[in-house]
């Protein structure tokens, strides 16, 4: 069964870190740089796992998110926020929002992919 | 001319007269009432048929002595302007509505002495009423050609029904409003227009006299020197006479300010306290002009009726010797409308005397407390109606039992000489604190008895028994205590012998009688009040002195029972709200006290407002330092007031200027937290990539060129670091003032070109064309390596936002007065419009970091602005271009 990951972040050069990491274990990786072209591949695609950046130009990861949760196609994808944001109240609004996981930036590569491979086993 | 039709005349002239008062009285706020010429025609309510006819009789027998009776209110008119603005003030404040409660509010209150005040002016205005009333009596009779001048019964007598309609008309009038302080409008308009026809018609006789029966004033001059007793007439007759004139002169400076009518219609009618100011020229003129052919009528009287005894009257008969019908009738009726107007005034003031001094606090009051307001009302006209009618009987009786032997003049002088009995206490009271009550009474009562001595007795006893021979002989048969000579002075008239000599007992018994024993703490309270009025003009209510317990609920209950629920719920409405004073609070303070007795002075008058206050509260006794205390500091709040008042506005300005700092301080401190957040952020995005980077490094089985790549990821994103730490350094030095700048003067066109220079390299990478139009001659003032760090900022974003190959820089330079405008355009993206206006912002992108993700540190504009700025130059971006950018700063230039 294939594992499908939509990364979603404005910064070329995390991005690229992700795919490769991603990519190595076997996952099959999507790249958004903004919310539109997120909710694009995601309902195209229907990942089972979203990396979603919170800054964002158009719209932004909040946003995305709500849309991720009004799309039924989309009810099994699990919504991880990576975000600089950092303090306790931007954690507890992501989470209230919907989010499976916060992953606070800078984060550990190999972190992330233990966690994601963890939640979706 | 017939009975009936001059009595048709006059009742049609008294109907009019009551359709003026009834016009004028609906339209109170019209500017025809409420007006200074008003204010001093009805003040000529002085002149009154004495004047009309009464000085040419003195002219034709004692010569221009008449003058005296005008000379005094003549010089006592420039005094006004200081003497009577006093009265006046002092009057409005403490709702005066006679001269019976003035003085008696100014011995603290005292009932006893506002009824003997009231006695004082009824003894003396009766008999001058009746003196009218006589006036009517004899004028009627010669013009309707009947010889007797007293009919035989009351009922036959026109005079009878004359004064009843008098009567009517004051009661109808005068007793609109319960509360007596309050101007009578409908009856001042008919005084002022009465004093007007008085003065037209007695002009005309003069006129029709002396150019008409004669060539002028000096035919009648040089006609008159004829007759005998030339010589008396028309000189002043030595020292005797000087006295006489003095003495008269006194006795009518005194009657202007005492007199009821006099301070009726000068205090309680004032409207206006600059009336005065028109009053002070007005009024004498007025006299002036009434007096100029008194003199004259008098001596052709004396020439052309020789034979006449009755000498009042010349100027009636003369017209009607020559047979002039229609000039007969107009004196007439001016004659008339001085008899009225008189009548009308002063039973107006004796009926609000006589029953606010007299009849209501001595014996009335128990009924009006039990009453309510509605009959109270009623009552307290009714017993000011009474009053006045009663006053005008009296005075009709007086007239039939004893003018008959009394000219016109001789009435009015006693008259006088009573009233200037309140003067020692009047106008000393006013100046001379130390006056008292006692002594004001002692010193009244001395003074009338001195005056029945000296000049009633005799009269009397003329009437009653001409034999018993005091006026002859003394009494017990000393001559020094012969009344019309007093102590052996025999050279003085009656009057002015009578007036000499009450004036004298009475001032001394004033003055000795206050220098003997202090008033009581309520006197001395007034005193001060009274005499440092000018100190207190501004305090009302407030500076009341009173000390003692009261409650509210008493008060109110007192209230409602003279003003009624409504006026009565209002005024305390009022009052509270005016001192803040809640609706609940029980116990009355002194304002209000004074504020209720205020209030009911109007209707009932000084003396039963206290006793009725007093009926429900508890006063204690309060010294004369604790008044001053409370008056000073009743001046003080009122400073400190205003001080407040000042004080609470400024601090309230402040406060709005501590509010909008506040709020800059919270937007500034908001604008920190975002900005360290967006700091925050914009530090870790680099570290975030680097360290992702540098654990998949670790793989071993990547391969090389992705391993290349991110090393060169790690390396461009260390260099971002540095820069962005760099910028926010610079950024934070600039702002806190703390660089140097290393202004010179250079050539602009330099350190473009070396800008330019810098990017270059970038820019032909990008295939992007940077065109710079040259002035060579610009010098400006500036630091070169800040504005050179404006100019790399500035190119490096039209680099950024233009696209490759198509992209076009233009660098352009513009002289203005004083500055050097640089202007960078491109042909790229252009600014979004809602972003024009913050993209200066020190912290601005922060706010619009969710949707927008600066390129490079994202401060490159704020630094710039502070560069510029402190060049004291200015950078804005241009709204007006349609297509890319075009950013312009100034720098100034070299002089």
């Amino acid at each position: 069964m294939s594992r499908k990951i939509l990364i979603v972040d404005d910064e070329p050069n995390i991005v690229m870190s992700l795919e490769y990491a991603f990519k190595k274990k076997d996952f099959e990786v999507f790249i958004a740089r903004d919310g539109t072209e997120a909710l694009e591949i995601a309902g195209k695609e229907l990942p089972n796992i979203v990396l979603l950046d919170i800054m964002m130009p158009k719209i932004d990861g909040y946003e995305t998110l709500k849309q991720i949760r009004n799309n039924k196609d989309l009810n099994g994808t699990k919504v991880v926020f990576l975000s600089a944001k950092s303090k306790l109240a931007d954690v507890e609004k992501g989470l209230k929002l919907g989010a499976d996981s916060y992953v606070t930036k800078p984060f550990s590569v190999k972190k992330v992919i233990a966690e994601i491979e963890e939640m979706i086993a | 001319m017939s009975n009936y039709a001059l009595i048709l005349i006059i009742v049609a002239y008294l109907a009019f007269l009551f359709f003026l008062a009834y016009w004028a009285e609906r339209k109170h706020r019209g500017k025809l009432v409420n007006n200074p010429y008003i204010y001093v025609l009805s003040l000529a309510v002085y002149c009154t048929a004495w004047t009309y006819y009464g000085s040419v009789g003195i002219a034709s027998q004692s010569g221009i002595s008449f003058l005296t009776i005008y000379l005094g209110p003549v010089i006592a008119m420039p005094l006004w302007i200081v003497l009577m603005r006093k009265i006046i003030r002092i009057s409005k404040q403490h709702k005066i509505s006679s001269i019976a409660d003035f003085i008696s509010m100014r011995y603290g209150n005292n009932r006893p002495l506002g009824a003997l005040v009231t006695v004082t002016c009824l003894l003396a205005i009766i008999p001058y009423i009746s003196l009218q009333l006589k006036a009517v009596s004899e004028t009627f009779a010669l013009v309707s050609s009947n010889n007797s001048y007293i009919s035989s019964g009351i009922l036959d007598d026109s005079t009878f029904y004359i004064a009843l309609l008098i009567a009517i008309f004051v009661a109808f009038f005068g007793t609109q409003s319960t509360d007596a302080s309050l101007g009578k409008r409908g009856i001042m308009a008919t005084v002022a227009l009465e004093s007007i026809l008085k003065l037209v018609f007695f002009l005309a006789i003069g006129i029709f006299v002396v150019y008409f029966l004669f060539d002028g004033t000096t035919d009648v001059y040089q006609k008159a020197s004829l007759t005998e007793n030339f010589q008396k007439l028309s000189s002043f007759g030595g020292l005797e006479n000087g006295f006489n004139w003095m003495f008269t002169i006194f006795l009518s400076f005194f009657a202007i300010f005492l007199l009821p009518r006099q301070f009726h219609v000068a205090v309680v009618e004032n409207q206006n306290i600059n009336h005065l100011k028109k009053a002070i020229w007005l009024f004498p003129l007025y006299l002036l002009v009434f007096n100029v052919f008194v003199i004259f009528i008098a001596w052709a009287g004396n020439i052309k009726l020789p034979d006449t005894v009755n000498h009042d009257y010349y100027s009636l008969l003369l017209p009607i010797q020559e047979g002039n019908t229609f000039l007969t009738l107009l004196v007439f009726i001016g004659g008339f409308s001085a008899v009225i107007s008189m009548i009308v005034v002063s039973t107006l003031a004796l009926s609000t005397m006589v029953s606010n001094n007299v009849i209501i606090p001595y014996g009335f009051i128990k009924k009006l407390v039990e009453g309510n307001p509605e009959e109270n009302a009623k009552n307290i006209k009714n017993i000011r109606r009474i009053a006045i009618f009663i006053l005008i009987i009296v005075a009709y009786f007086f007239y039939i039992l004893f003018s008959n032997q009394l000219s016109l003049f001789s009435i009015g002088l006693i008259s006088f000489v009573i009233i200037a009995q309140l003067a020692p206490s009047f106008f000393l009271g006013l100046f001379w604190r130390r006056g008292t009550a006692k002594a004001a009474k002692a010193g009244m009562a001395v003074g009338i008895m001195v005056v029945i001595y000296t000049l009633l007795l005799p009269i009397v006893a003329d009437v009653i028994s001409p034999d018993l021979q005091i006026t002859d002989k003394g009494l017990f048969g000393f001559s020094w205590l012969r009344p019309t000579q007093l102590f052996g002075l025999e050279y003085l008239t009656p009057e002015s012998n009578a007036f000499l000599w009450s004036m004298s007992f009475n001032t001394i018994a004033f003055v000795g009688f206050s220098l003997m024993a202090k008033g009581n703490y309520r006197e001395r309270n007034y005193a001060e009040m009274f005499v440092h009025n000018e100190n207190y003009e501004n305090l009302q209510e407030g500076a009341f002195v009173w000390k003692g317990e009261a409650y509210v609920a008493d008060i109110r209950r007192l209230l409602n029972r003279f003003l009624g629920e409504t006026r009565t719920k209002r005024a305390l409405t009022i009052f509270n709200r005016k001192y803040n004073i809640s609706e609940q609070e029980e116990k009355a303070d002194a304002r209000l006290i004074n504020f209720s007795e205020k209030l009911l002075t109007g209707s009932i008058g000084s003396a039963s407002a206290k006793i009725l206050l007093a009926s429900v509260s508890k006063e204690k006794p309060i010294s004369l330092v604790e008044v001053l205390n409370i008056l000073e500091e009743n001046k003080e709040t009122k400073a400190t007031n205003k001080l407040l008042v000042e004080k609470s506005e400024e601090l309230s300005q402040m406060a709005s200027k501590l509010q909008l700092a506040n709020d800059e301080l919270l937007f500034q401190d908001k604008q920190k937290d975002e900005f360290l957040d967006t700091v925050a952020h914009e530090l870790k995005t680099p570290i975030t990539s680097i360290k992702a980077a540098s654990e998949i490094l670790e793989d071993d089985e990547m391969p090389s060129e992705l391993r290349q790549q991110f090393l060169k990821n790690i390396s461009k994103d260390t260099d971002r670091l540095a820069k962005l730490i760099h910028d926010i350094l610079d950024l934070e030095k600039l702002s806190s003032d703390r660089t140097e700048l290393k202004i010179r003067s250079g050539k602009i066109n330099k350190t473009i070109k070396k800008a330019i220079n810098g990017i270059e390299r970038i820019a032909e990478q990008r295939k992007v064309h940077v065109v710079f139009e040259e002035s060579d001659y610009l010098e400006g003032m500036y630091d070169e390596d800040r504005i050179l760090q404006v100019l790399t900022n500035l190119l490096s974003n039209s680099l950024k936002f233009t696209d490759e190959e198509k992209g076009m820089i233009k660098v352009l330079l513009e002289e203005k007065e004083k500055e050097i405008a640089v202007v960078v355009e491109d042909n790229g993206r252009g600014i979004p419009e809602e972003d024009h206006n913050y993209i200066f912002e020190k912290f601005y992108q922060s706010k619009n970091q969710n949707t927008k993700k600066p390129q490079g540190s994202g401060f490159g504009l704020a630094i710039c602005k502070q560069i510029v700025e402190s060049h004291n130059g200015s950078i804005w971006a241009d709204k007006t271009v349609t297509h890319g950018a075009r950013l312009v700063f100034t720098i100034p230039k070299t002089i």
